[in-house]
């Protein structure tokens, strides 16, 4: 492996990984924010105290979140020099304002949340909250901005004498088409995840007859966000779909391992046969549905992987313009298959508990609980298709991932720093998920009336 | 004034902020197992910069986004170029926000003990090597034609980028040292104090020889001047800290800190990365983004930065009360068993 091969599996991982933090980050902050409004609002104590378990998890996801997000910041310069500096000029703008904007917001409010329970007056604490999932939602957007640009480039110019992408609107970059389509599709997937979390963590507890109060109303509340998340991730990902197959054309074909142009084309569930799809043994199959996917009308014309490839020859010389194939046929499927399994799962436990009933069937909470990795697996896989479906594209049509290495690394220097940070993340996910099914395990906590006003008692929360 | 001028100065200004606030989180990490002699003196300790560090170091994340987006050569061959002390610090950091976090999620010795180590570590890595970089930015280093940093790793471990490496490292512990007697109360104060006091001599003659250094080498009218400043505000800072004014001291580490950071950004204009073959160098012009990003840039700086400094300043007003151990709730964790 060169130095640019390593690179490519450290952004890999090292990103996969930050976005088993992000989904839970975005989702948690705001339904947490809703629990603690609940409290502010009725003074129901379940209310508070559901907040505060939520709020703890949330706690121990976020740290982990924050410290990956540092390295996602260096690896551009560290790993992707010429990259840097062909696009900086474009993509350093949404970066820098995405830590401007949302990484203060979301840190320092954040700070004055966890430290300021008693420190604060109770409406202006529930305030701190709302603002630092506030500023999760702009962090995505500018980076998603930033990410969408590399999928369709809008809004600059390559400069022919320096060779350097330059911007020329900063509203165009904002307002790309694509931007606007995967926002909602991240968002609501994030929503999702969380949904998912209480989803599965209520389940727990109440299987074993624990804190109904909290947990009953837990499980309601992470099914019913599951389900409207859920059609609200096939909506926008019906849309995406088909910016996708204007702007990105070979990655629609290569989703589906689709080698000829179509007219209608199929959408296969599976197919057993060769990896990347060449030869087919059997599959299961839904007449004209990716057409659907793809134009909106179930005979529309779907381009190929050969015919796409020989216009791509003639566009940008002579290469390959196919990405791995296996990969974003597989991706795409399991994306879409794990999230449908959770919105069914969470119909299921919808059904089962409705008006005070409480589920009788071991497999069902079995299934319950599992739920919990089932989003996360789909955003990886949506992650992986997206990126590695560009390939062999940095900036699709624009700059190739062959370029955008650093030349001042070693192949030793990346591996080096592939290796201790595999390893160390490693570590830290055993540590987390240790610590997350100690705090889930222990239950939601008894709230404490505090004493008199003494201005000396001890803080509400200490590290 | 140029646009390139004002993003060398705004980032002189974002480092200089990460240096002033991060100080003092790296400071009390470092002096962690000096002060706090007992499990809650040490969550004392941790407290006082609970609230804050994570805002912190923001600074450092818009410190770099704000260098990609306006000088992307810079951030490109800096980052390439300084990669296995990037990464070390990268590890340290992480370590460090993690253990903030969690160290106090088990009730358990060796849990604590071991994250400890993380805070300890992960505070005085990069309070000595940042010190170490921007040694090597000032001294310059080799790049090639195409701006490549071709030096190798032991090339950035030279005599001067280490005494900078020692001036961070510190400089930070003393800022850190008076910041924990302007926070804390009690024993935990009054030792700070002592601390801070005792810390002076070797800091002056640490960090004056490094500026002494700095200025002797570039002879840089605007850098002699800074330098000097910031040497007298950190005779200030001990005098202060001697007669325990602690207010008083902890606004001259500050300075300190701040005067200094600019000193070496002004020596440096308008070199940005000079390289030991002065053609080479990456300078404020040739590193640079396109005037219309700037602009842009340069509205989004001027529209949010009041906003930021604002809402964390309002923060130290909310977490203005000193702490003391009696603040400090027993641990209420669950403790250490078989998950
Ligand atoms: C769709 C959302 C999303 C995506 C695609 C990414 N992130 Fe992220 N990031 C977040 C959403 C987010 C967040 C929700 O804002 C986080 C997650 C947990 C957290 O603490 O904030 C965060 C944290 C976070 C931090 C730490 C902020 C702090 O200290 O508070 C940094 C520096 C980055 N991210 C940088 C990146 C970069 C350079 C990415 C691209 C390669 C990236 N993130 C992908
Ligand atoms: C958090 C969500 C993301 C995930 C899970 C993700 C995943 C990946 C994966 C798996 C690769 C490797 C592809 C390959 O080498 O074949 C990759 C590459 C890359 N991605 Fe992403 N990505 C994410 C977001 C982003 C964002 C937001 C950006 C830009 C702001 C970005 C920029 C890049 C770059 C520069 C590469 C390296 C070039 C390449 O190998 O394609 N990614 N990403
Ligand atoms: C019918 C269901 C779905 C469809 C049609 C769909 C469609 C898509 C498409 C076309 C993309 C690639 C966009 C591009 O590369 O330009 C994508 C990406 C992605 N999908 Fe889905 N998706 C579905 C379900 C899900 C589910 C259930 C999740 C997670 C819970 C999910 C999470 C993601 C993520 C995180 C990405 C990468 C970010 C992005 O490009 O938006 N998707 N999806």
């Amino acid at each position: 492996m060169d130095a640019l091969d390593i690179a490519r599996w450290q952004f890999g991982i090292t990103t996969v990984y930050h976005f088993i933090f992000v989904p839970l980050t975005i989702g948690l902050s705001a339904l947490v924010a809703g629990l603690q409004t609940a409290w502010v609002r009725t003074g129901k104590e379940q209310y508070l105290r559901a907040t505060k378990f939520w709020g703890k998890l949330f706690l121990i996801n976020f740290a982990m979140g924050v410290v990956t997000g540092i390295v996602q910041e260096f690896q551009f310069g560290m790993n992707w020099s010429d990259y840097s500096r062909f696009v900086g000029d474009v993509f350093g703008a949404p970066l820098a304002i995405e830590g401007l904007l949302a990484f203060f917001l979301e840190s320092t409010f954040l700070g004055l949340w966890i430290f300021g329970w008693d420190r604060l007056p109770q409406k202006l604490h529930l305030a701190t909250i709302w603002l630092a999932s506030i500023g999760t939602l702009l962090s995505a957007y500018f980076i998603l901005a930033a990410n969408s640009w590399m999928q369709h480039p809008v809004g600059y110019q390559v400069n022919p004498e320096t060779g350097r992408a330059e911007l020329h609107s900063i509203g165009a970059l904002l307002t790309n088409s694509t931007t606007l389509v995967t926002f909602p599709h991240t968002i609501t997937a994030c929503f999702l995840t969380a949904g998912a979390l209480l989803l599965a963590v209520s389940a727990w507890h109440l299987r074993r007859g624990n804190q109904e109060e909290v947990f009953r109303p837990g499980l309601r509340l992470g099914a019913w966000v599951v389900l409207i998340a859920g059609v609200g991730v096939l909506i926008t990902g019906d849309l995406q779909a088909r910016i996708m197959t204007e702007q990105q054309p070979m990655k629609m074909a290569a989703a589906e391992a689709l080698y000829d142009t179509s007219e209608p084309a199929s959408f296969s569930l599976f197919t057993i046969g060769s990896l990347d799809g060449r030869e087919e043994v059997a599959s299961v199959r839904i007449p004209s549905l990716l057409s659907f996917m793809a134009t909106g009308s179930p005979g529309g014309e779907v381009e190929g992987i050969n015919d796409l490839q020989q216009q791509y020859e003639r566009k940008y010389g002579p290469g390959e313009y196919a990405p791995y194939v296996p990969v974003t046929y597989w991706s795409f499927r399991l994306m879409i298959g794990f999230g449908a399994l959770a919105m069914a799962v969470a119909a299921l436990a919808l059904w089962t508990s409705r008006r005070g009933r409480t589920p009788a069937n071991r497999w069902l909470w079995t299934a319950a609980i599992a739920t919990v990795a089932m989003p996360l697996l789909a955003n990886s896989f949506g992650w992986i298709f997206t990126e590695m479906g560009r390939q062999p594209w940095t900036v699709f049509g624009v700059f190739k991932t062959a370029e955008s290495g650093s030349p001042a690394v070693s192949s030793a220097e990346a591996a080096t720093s592939l290796i201790v940070l595999t390893l160390l993340y490693g570590v830290l996910a055993v540590i987390e998920v240790g610590l997350f099914v100690r705090y889930a395990r222990a239950g939601a906590p008894e709230i404490e009336t505090p004493g008199d006003d003494d201005a000396d008692r001890p803080l509400a929360f200490a590290y | 004034m140029e646009l390139t001028t004002v993003w060398f100065a705004l980032i002189a200004i974002l480092w200089a902020g990460y240096f002033l606030l991060e100080g003092f989180d790296f400071g009390v990490g470092i002096l962690l197992p000096v002060l706090g002699r007992d499990e809650r003196e040490r969550r004392l300790l941790i407290n006082t910069i609970g609230p804050v560090w994570d805002g912190n170091e923001v600074w450092l994340l818009v410190a770099g986004g704000a260098t990609f987006a306006a000088f992307p050569e810079w951030y490109a061959t800096l980052f390439s170029g300084f990669f296995l002390p990037l990464l070390i610090i990268l590890v340290a950091l992480i370590l460090r926000g993690v253990a903030f976090e969690y160290r106090g999620k088990v009730d358990d010795d060796r849990w604590r003990r071991r994250w400890d180590a993380c805070i300890i570590g992960g505070s005085l890595v990069p309070a000595l090597l940042w010190g170490v970089a921007f040694g090597n930015i000032v001294r310059g280093v080799a790049l090639d034609a195409d701006h490549e940093y071709v030096g190798g790793f032991f090339n950035l471990l030279n005599p001067y980028a280490l005494l900078g490496g020692l001036t961070t490292l510190t400089l930070f512990t003393l800022h850190g040292a008076v910041f924990l007697a302007l926070k804390t109360d009690g024993e935990v104060r009054e030792r700070a104090g002592r601390l801070a006091a005792t810390l002076g001599g070797p800091v002056i003659a640490i960090a004056g020889a490094f500026l002494l250094w700095t200025a002797i080498a570039h002879r840089d009218h605007g850098g002699w001047i800074l330098s000097a400043l910031a040497a007298a505000a950190l005779a200030g800072a001990v005098l202060a800290a001697y007669a325990r004014r602690e207010g008083w001291a902890f606004l001259a580490t500050g300075a300190t800190i701040v005067l200094a950071t600019f000193a070496l950004f002004v020596t440096l204009f308008p070199d940005v990365m000079p390289a030991t073959v002065a053609a080479n160098s990456l300078t404020v012009d040739n590193a640079s983004s396109t005037p219309y990003t700037l602009k842009v840039m340069t509205w989004v700086a001027v529209i949010f930065t009041p906003v930021v400094l604002a809402y964390q300043g309002w923060t130290y007003w909310v977490f203005r009360k000193r702490l003391t151990v009696a603040h400090i709730p027993p641990a209420s964790a669950p403790a250490r068993e078989k998950v």
